[in-house]
This record gives C-alpha cells, sequence and structure tokens, in this order.
C-alpha cells in the first residue's frame, strides 16, 4: 500500500499541490484523474523523492526507497537512441545494485522475467529508437517490473498509443497487478479506459482530491464539466462499466 | 518451450576480450613507436630486450650502450608514458563530462575547464610559488571555470547541446583575457607560459610523471567506478532520481573527478585540446552507446591517441617540434565539426 497523508508540493510561494490525502490499498489499482495541471505527475513525483514535498509519503512496513519499494513510470520517458532493450530493461535493477556493485545472476533472471512477460525477447537487442510507440511502452514497462517494487506510479501510462495499444497495455497492467499483488497509481487522461479497468477513480483539480470512489460515483456530467469545462454524456455501455463521451458544442 | 531468440543471453554492455586484445595491442605499439622515434636510431630488438631486461626476475641482454640506455629510460620513456597519462586523463575527462552533462561535445578543453586550469596554473608561474602548487591552483581554476560555464548555460538557454558549449566558449575566453593580463604584467615569465600554453611534453622528465600519476589515478579510479551510473544519468534526471541515485551526488563526484584530471594534466603538459571529444567519440561510433565501454576504453584509447599524436609533433616538421596542441587541435577541430553536424542532425 502507499498514502499520501497531507501532502503539499510547493514552488517558491506557489503551491501547486495540496494538501493530499489519498490512500491505495495493498493490490489495488487506482485511476488518478483530472483536467491538465491539476497536479497528478506532481503528485506522483512527491512520492519518489524527485519533487520536495511536505508532509508523509508512507508505506506501511517499507521504508519507501526510491526505486526499491516505488517504481514510477514517467509520462514522456527519456529513451536514449542506441541503447538496447536489455540494457535498458537492466537499468531497472540499478536500486538493487549499489553505487559500485554489478548485476548478479539473480539481477539477470529479473530483467529476463520482465522481458518474457512483456513479450519483448524478439526485441531484446533492438536499440530503443528503431521500437514503435507501443513496443517503447512495453519497453519502459518491463524496466519498471525489474525493479520488482511492489507500488508501480504510472503517469499516463497510455497517452501516446493508438486504441489497440492502449487496450494492450492497461490489460498487461491489470494482469501484472493481479498476478504479483502490486499497488497500483496511474495518471490517466481517457476517463472511459480509466473508469473500465481501475478498481477506484480519484480526481484532482487545482492541486487537491475533488472526488474519490467508484467510476459510477466519480464520473458524472457536471462533476466533468465543473473540472474539465467539457461537455460529455456519460452512459452505461455494459458489464464493464461507463462509457464518457464528448459532445459537441450545439451549433 | 522457449523460441529460438529467447535463448539470447541478457547481458550488461561490456568490453570484451577482443576489444581489450586490440585496444592493448595498438597501446604496445604506439608505446614502441614512441621510443623508436627521434634523431638517435635503437634497434627495435635491443629496445625490446632493454625494456623486458628491466622486468623484475627478468635479466636479458641487449645491445644498447649506456648513453642509448638512458636516452631511453631518461628521456624517451619519460616523453612516452606522460603522454599516455594525459591522453588517458583527457579522454576519460571528457567521457565522464560527455555522461554527467549528456552531451556528446562536452570535453575539458570546450568546457572551459582547460582554460580555467590554465589561468590558475599561470597564476602560480607569475607568482614564483613551487611546481607543487600547481595542479591545487588549477584544479581551482577548473572547478571555477566549469561551474561558471554550467550556471551560464542553465540561465541563457535551458540544456540544450550548444548552450552548454557557447557557454564553455565565454569562459573561455574570459579566463584566457584574465590570463593575458597576468602575462603582461610579468614579461619574464611570458616565453615560460607561452610554450606552455601551446601544451608539451618537450621538458618532461619522471618527476613529472611522478606528480601527475597520483591525481590521474584518483580520478580515473572515480571515472571508472562511477561508469554504469553515467548509463543511468541518461534516462535523465528524473528517472534516474526514480531509480534511487542521488543525482546532484553523483554528478558532483564525476564533475570533481573529471576536473581533476584535466587540471592534473594541464599542469604538467599545458593546454592539449579536443582528446576529450576525439577518444570517447572514436569508441562510441565502433563500440556503442555505453559508459561502461566507453569510460575504461577511454583510459587505453586516450593513451594512445596521445603518444601518437606526440609522435606527429616530434617528426612531422623534424628537427623541429611542433607543440602537441597543434596536432591534436589539427585534428580535433575537424572532428568537432564532424560530431556537431550528427548530433544536431539527430536532435
Amino acid at each position: 500500500m502507499i498514502s499520501w497523508r497531507e501532502v503539499v508540493v510547493s514552488f517558491g510561494d506557489v503551491v501547486v499541490v495540496g494538501p493530499v490525502t489519498l490512500t491505495v490499498g495493498d493490490g489495488e489499482w487506482v485511476g488518478l484523474i483530472g483536467p491538465n495541471g491539476a497536479g497528478k505527475s506532481t503528485l506522483l513525483k512527491a512520492a519518489v523523492g524527485i519533487v520536495p514535498h511536505e508532509g508523509v509519503v508512507d508505506l506501511g512496513d517499507r521504508k519507501g526507497e526510491a526505486g526499491k519499494d516505488i517504481a514510477w513510470m514517467p509520462q514522456r520517458p527519456l529513451l536514449p537512441d542506441e541503447m538496447n532493450v536489455a540494457n535498458y530493461v537492466l537499468l531497472g535493477r540499478t536500486p538493487h545494485l549499489g553505487y559500485l556493485g554489478s548485476e548478479s545472476g539473480h539481477d539477470l533472471d529479473s530483467v529476463r522475467n520482465a522481458i518474457e512477460r512483456l513479450e519483448l525477447v524478439d526485441l531484446s537487442d533492438r536499440p530503443l529508437s528503431t521500437l514503435s510507440g507501443g513496443e517503447a511502452q512495453r519497453a519502459v514497462l518491463a524496466r519498471a517490473l525489474a525493479q520488482e517494487a511492489p507500488v508501480l506510479l504510472l503517469d499516463e501510462p497510455t497517452s501516446a498509443l493508438d486504441v489497440g495499444h492502449q487496450q494492450q497495455v492497461m490489460e498487461l497492467i491489470d494482469q501484472l497487478r493481479r498476478e504479483d499483488g502490486l499497488t497500483v497509481l496511474s495518471a490517466i487522461h481517457d476517463l472511459t479506459l480509466a473508469g473500465q479497468y481501475t478498481d477506484r477513480l480519484v480526481m484532482m483539480d487545482h492541486g487537491v482530491v475533488v472526488a474519490d470512489g467508484s467510476a459510477r460515483e466519480v464520473l458524472t456530467e457536471e462533476r466533468i464539466m465543473d473540472h474539465y469545462e467539457a461537455r460529455v454524456r456519460v452512459a452505461e455501455s455494459n458489464e464493464d462499466g461507463l462509457t464518457v463521451t464528448p459532445m459537441r458544442r450545439p451549433q | 518451450m522457449r523460441a529460438a531468440a529467447g535463448a539470447r543471453p541478457i547481458a550488461p554492455a561490456r568490453i570484451g576480450a577482443g576489444r581489450w586484445l586490440v585496444a592493448a595491442g595498438l597501446l604496445l605499439v604506439a608505446v614502441l613507436a614512441g621510443l623508436l622515434a627521434g634523431s638517435v636510431p635503437l634497434d627495435p630488438v635491443d629496445v625490446v630486450r632493454a625494456l623486458a631486461d628491466r622486468l623484475p626476475l627478468i635479466t636479458v641482454e641487449h645491445g644498447l650502450d649506456e648513453v642509448q640506455t638512458r636516452l631511453l629510460f631518461e628521456l624517451r620513456m619519460p616523453r612516452v608514458v606522460m603522454g599516455g597519462l594525459v591522453g588517458a586523463v583527457l579522454a576519460v575527462a571528457g567521457a565522464g563530462y560527455q555522461g554527467v552533462f549528456r552531451n556528446p561535445l562536452a570535453d575539458p578543453y570546450l568546457l572551459g575547464v582547460a582554460a580555467g586550469a590554465g589561468l590558475g596554473a599561470t597564476a602560480v608561474i607569475g607568482t614564483g610559488a613551487g611546481p607543487a602548487a600547481i595542479p591545487i591552483v588549477a584544479f581551482v581554476g577548473g572547478m571555477a571555470a566549469v561551474g561558471a560555464t554550467y550556471v551560464l548555460s542553465r540561465t541563457v538557454g535551458g540544456r540544450t547541446t550548444t548552450s552548454l558549449i557557447l557557454a564553455g566558449v565565454a569562459v573561455a575566453a574570459f579566463a584566457t583575457a584574465i590570463q593575458t593580463f597576468l602575462l603582461q604584467r610579468s614579461y619574464e615569465t611570458l616565453r615560460e607560459v607561452y610554450s606552455w600554453i601551446l601544451g608539451r611534453l618537450v621538458t618532461v622528465g619522471w618527476a613529472e610523471v611522478w606528480s601527475l600519476l597520483p591525481y590521474a589515478l584518483l580520478a580515473s579510479s572515480v571515472l571508472v567506478a562511477l561508469r554504469r551510473l553515467l548509463d543511468v544519468l541518461g534516462l535523465g534526471d528524473e528517472e534516474a532520481v526514480g531509480l534511487g541515485v542521488n543525482v546532484t551526488g553523483v554528478r558532483r563526484l564525476v564533475v570533481v573527478a573529471a576536473t581533476l584530471a584535466t587540471a592534473a594534466a594541464v599542469s604538467v603538459s599545458g593546454l592539449i585540446g579536443f582528446v576529450g571529444i576525439i577518444v570517447p567519440h572514436i569508441i562510441r561510433m565502433l563500440t556503442g552507446w555505453s559508459y561502461r565501454v566507453i569510460v575504461p576504453l577511454s583510459l587505453v584509447v586516450g593513451a594512445t591517441f596521445l603518444i601518437v599524436a606526440d609522435l606527429g609533433a616530434r617528426t612531422l616538421v623534424a628537427p623541429a617540434e611542433l607543440p602537441i596542441g597543434v596536432v591534436t587541435a589539427f585534428i580535433g577541430a575537424p572532428f568537432f565539426l564532424l560530431v556537431l553536424r550528427t548530433t544536431r542532425g539527430s536532435s
């Protein structure tokens, strides 16, 4: 599990996040939604120590070491052109190595395992620059998985992908968290996907949590108008949940 | 069942025995050539035998007389060893700067570090303080220069490749201006400093070798030890922090080590430019992206490169000698443009 308690992030005098109090339970997948600039990415970064914060980020019986206890996947990962997939995933073992260490057999096994589960075996010696968007996203996920951290923070894992790859990645995250009992918090823009796949939705706006609950509770037309200034239709689709469809303004 | 491709081993980037052999072989050839070149011809077989004779527990007969033996061990040998050491540390410093700044054009010369160190060294020579103070003051000058370059590049133009280099040019010009000012005021040291500015390995003896060695060993050990983390820094600061790396600490340590190496090299040999950009790039072109490969190989290839460049400096206009800085700049400037073209093309 991971919880933020009274977490505040400010740049100079400007408070960009908080105070936020939020808990994601063991094995739970929470979708973090909200308009651009709501503070979703910053909240995730605060947990890993990329931005300094006040308040407490608590991982229960874990110490909350960046990398070891929390794996963070950025929105736009920097992929060194010539690095190959295997070596990229291998960098996920960094938190376990110490500054002067080198990889043990166990480290290589973890990497092999991550590569196999994300079906990157045939791509493992390909340079990152030759991967398609979907393949690159899988490589980044594999690197996060190789960290073997119990908590996974994903910043817009599907933003660069077409609808087919979006579904693939969401299915994959679902499978991984079920198999490994991972705790997942993912910032996500697509409200329909967010509602269909995650256990719970948390909506942020102007740095604070404005709604927290099931998709049916959080995704209402009024709330989306209030916070996104978007006209949408929320409809029951089938047993999978809701669909959120943008509506054009009347001419 | 595993597909055939699944059997492909997952292995960190490494140098491999073949590359080590080639690099070491080239270094050996360069060393021998460096020992043989000169106005007094020495028989290659005798030189090899005389070298073997110096190894512990081995006695080998050789045909060199006493004068030739002294020429070999007191004049040519320290010069070759010094060339190798200076080349090794300048190349590895370049690789280190390129890693922490994520900038393929970073180089002790282009970042202004060499000029800052040169200013420090000039100040020491000008005041007539002992030679032992030179590397330390040169280090202070180098650190001030690299700090100024970094801060300047961030304030003017974010973190682009060229803004760092432009800032380095400005800092180097400023340091050089102060240096010239100091020189004007102490006319008697002008000649001494001028010959040193152009880079020289001419007057080197074992004393200079021993004065450089501890700094070279310390700085290279730090850079070699941190080579894997340079690959992690390649993912960007945020991701490196996310992977549990103390980015600021690692960056400082690498910059301090690379600057120490540069300052020590500059103190004994003057300003020898472009080694830090040429050598890591040749290695990168031949072996790929990983600093796990680039950093250790830079030591060996850098040593080879500067021994060969010195050979050129000694023989191209014999019996006169070119400053070695002129030789490296002759190769380095076009090379720099080539790298600039390719990096700008890809970004």
